[in-house]
Order: structure tokens, then C-alpha cells, then sequence
């Protein structure tokens, strides 16, 4: 059966969504990523949408019940890579995205969640990078 | 020239936001127009799949005071008693957040509705080209 990878990086996970996913894929990921953040007690959920060109109501659903999930497991949410006319559409459109953290990147996103002291830093000097 | 894409299982969504995608180039949409119709038509779509379970998405390129790319989305499904209800922010008889329509309505250059209790619903929208 298809499914969306996700990789797991010391304390966090990280999937990358890089097609246009039928909703029952989407229900799949939203799935297991709350059995993951579960089995694993990771602290940090990256989202990579870069690769998607729209999100629509159903997507963003699944965005922030991925959001809400996984805080109640005490891990954070964060969706990353999203592309501007993407982000655009989702403001006219009228999806709400609360409690779904967006970075600009990958790293952006590790950066906040070393600052908040959810993941630990590699070395001193990363830790201090973040805003 | 017209495309027709039926939608009765889920992964005909897919099938419309391809189409879409298709479409967009041939026309050369911009990128922000591209998202917008996919994204429109994503909505649409899911709602004949939801609420009429069957339906059918025409897409054309017309001709008037400026070139329009138009998609059509037709159900025979129950179809809508209270439209004016039915357009607003958080609308909904089903477990969505009623943004499908309102939202929908927001992203298109022109958009219509025609719908009557056991008469089907059919949805046109528009972007300019
Ligand atoms: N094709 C249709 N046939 C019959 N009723 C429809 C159709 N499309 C929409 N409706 C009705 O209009 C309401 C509002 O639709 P809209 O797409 O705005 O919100 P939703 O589908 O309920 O939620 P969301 O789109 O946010 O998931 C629906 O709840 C439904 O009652
Ligand atoms: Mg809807």
C-alpha cells in the first residue's frame, strides 16, 4: 500500500510531501505520524510541503489535527517550505491554520525548537543561533 | 476544446487538480492563479463527492471581453435549499468547516451557483487568462 516515509532524526520526525495525495493518503499520514510521535515520544514534527502546489480544506485538516495531536503528546508541529502563492491562497480561501507552527525551512524549524529547548542542540554554538 | 472528468471515487480530486495543472500551462496562468483554480477545484469537486456522491467536471477556455479559463461542476445530487446560507463562512450540514464554497467564491475571477432542492447543483468559475 502507498504511503507518505517518515524519517526519524534523534527527537524529531521529519516527512516530506513531494505529490498531490488522494485524501486517503492523507488520512494514512495523519495516522501514523500521531502513532509515531506515540511509539517514539518524539519532541518535533517537521512537515516538508514545498513540494505540494495547493492545500485545500481537507489538507489543512489534516495540517492542524496533525497540530493538535501531537501537542497533546507534548511534541511541536512545525509546516515548512511552504510556496508563497500556496500560502496566499490558503489566507483567501479562509482556512485557519492555528496552533500549526510554520518555518520558512528545515532548519528554521530546528532552530526554533532548540531555542524552545525541545530538541538539544548539536554544540553550543547552534544552540544560539536561533531568534 | 472541452476536457471532461468524472468524479465518483476520491482519487478523481487528483484527477481534477491534474487537469487543472494541464490547463494553467496551456494557458500559461500565473503561478498564483494556478493555485487558486486548483484550489477551487479541489473544494468543488469534494463536495459532489460528498454531498451528490456523482458528478461531472467540464473544462473549456471561453471567448468574451477577455479569455477565460472555466471549469463547470455538475452533480444531480440534492442539491442546495438556502444558497445565500450555503455562501457563508462556516456554512455546513456535513463535518467540513464550510469553507468549500465561501472560500472557493473568494479565489476565482467569476463565480456562480445554480442549485435547487432535487434539481443537482452546477458551479462555474472563472479565471481570467
Ligand atoms: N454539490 C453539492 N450538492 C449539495 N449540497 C452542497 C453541494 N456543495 C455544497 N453543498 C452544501 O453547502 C454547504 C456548504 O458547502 P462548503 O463547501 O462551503 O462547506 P462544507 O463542504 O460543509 O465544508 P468544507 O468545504 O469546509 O469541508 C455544505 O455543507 C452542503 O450542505
Ligand atoms: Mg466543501
Amino acid at each position: 500500500m502507498e504511503r507518505i516515509p517518515i524519517l526519524k532524526i534523534g527527537d524529531l520526525l521529519l516527512v516530506t510531501i513531494q505529490l498531490d495525495m488522494h485524501d486517503q493518503l492523507v488520512m494514512d499520514l495523519q495516522k501514523d505520524i500521531t502513532n509515531m510521535v506515540r511509539t517514539t515520544e518524539a519532541k518535533g514534527v517537521i512537515l516538508d510541503i514545498s513540494g505540494l502546489d495547493m492545500v485545500d480544506s481537507f489538507i489543512g485538516r489534516m495540517l492542524g489535527t496533525i497540530a493538535a495531536m501531537t501537542a497533546v503528546m507534548d511534541a511541536h508541529t512545525f509546516v515548512v517550505g511552504m510556496q508563497p502563492a500556496v500560502a496566499i491562497t490558503i489566507v483567501e480561501l479562509g482556512l485557519p491554520l492555528g496552533g500549526v507552527h510554520t518555518a520558512l525551512n528545515v532548519e528554521k524549524a530546528i532552530e526554533r525548537l532548540r531555542a524552545w529547548g525541545k530538541i538539544e542542540a548539536e554544540s553550543d554554538d547552534e544552540a544560539h543561533e536561533g531568534d | 476544446m472541452i476536457d471532461i472528468v468524472p468524479v465518483a471515487v476520491e482519487e478523481d480530486l487528483v484527477r481534477v487538480r491534474q487537469k487543472v495543472r494541464q490547463w494553467a500551462a496551456t494557458y500559461a496562468l500565473s503561478t498564483l492563479k494556478t493555485v487558486k483554480m486548483q484550489t477551487a477545484a479541489s473544494e468543488l469537486a469534494r463536495n459532489i463527492l460528498v454531498y451528490a456522491g456523482t458528478g461531472t467536471v467540464f473544462f473549456s477556455a471561453i471567448d468574451g471581453p477577455r479569455r477565460e479559463f472555466q471549469i463547470i461542476f455538475e452533480d444531480q445530487g440534492p442539491g442546495i435549499a438556502d444558497i445565500e446560507q450555503a455562501l457563508q463562512d462556516g456554512y455546513t450540514t456535513g463535518s467540513g468547516m464550510g469553507i468549500g464554497l465561501p472560500g472557493t467564491k473568494r479565489l476565482v475571477d467569476h463565480f456562480e451557483i445554480v442549485s435547487a432542492p432535487g434539481q443537482g447543483t452546477r458551479v462555474i468559475i472563472a479565471m481570467r487568462i
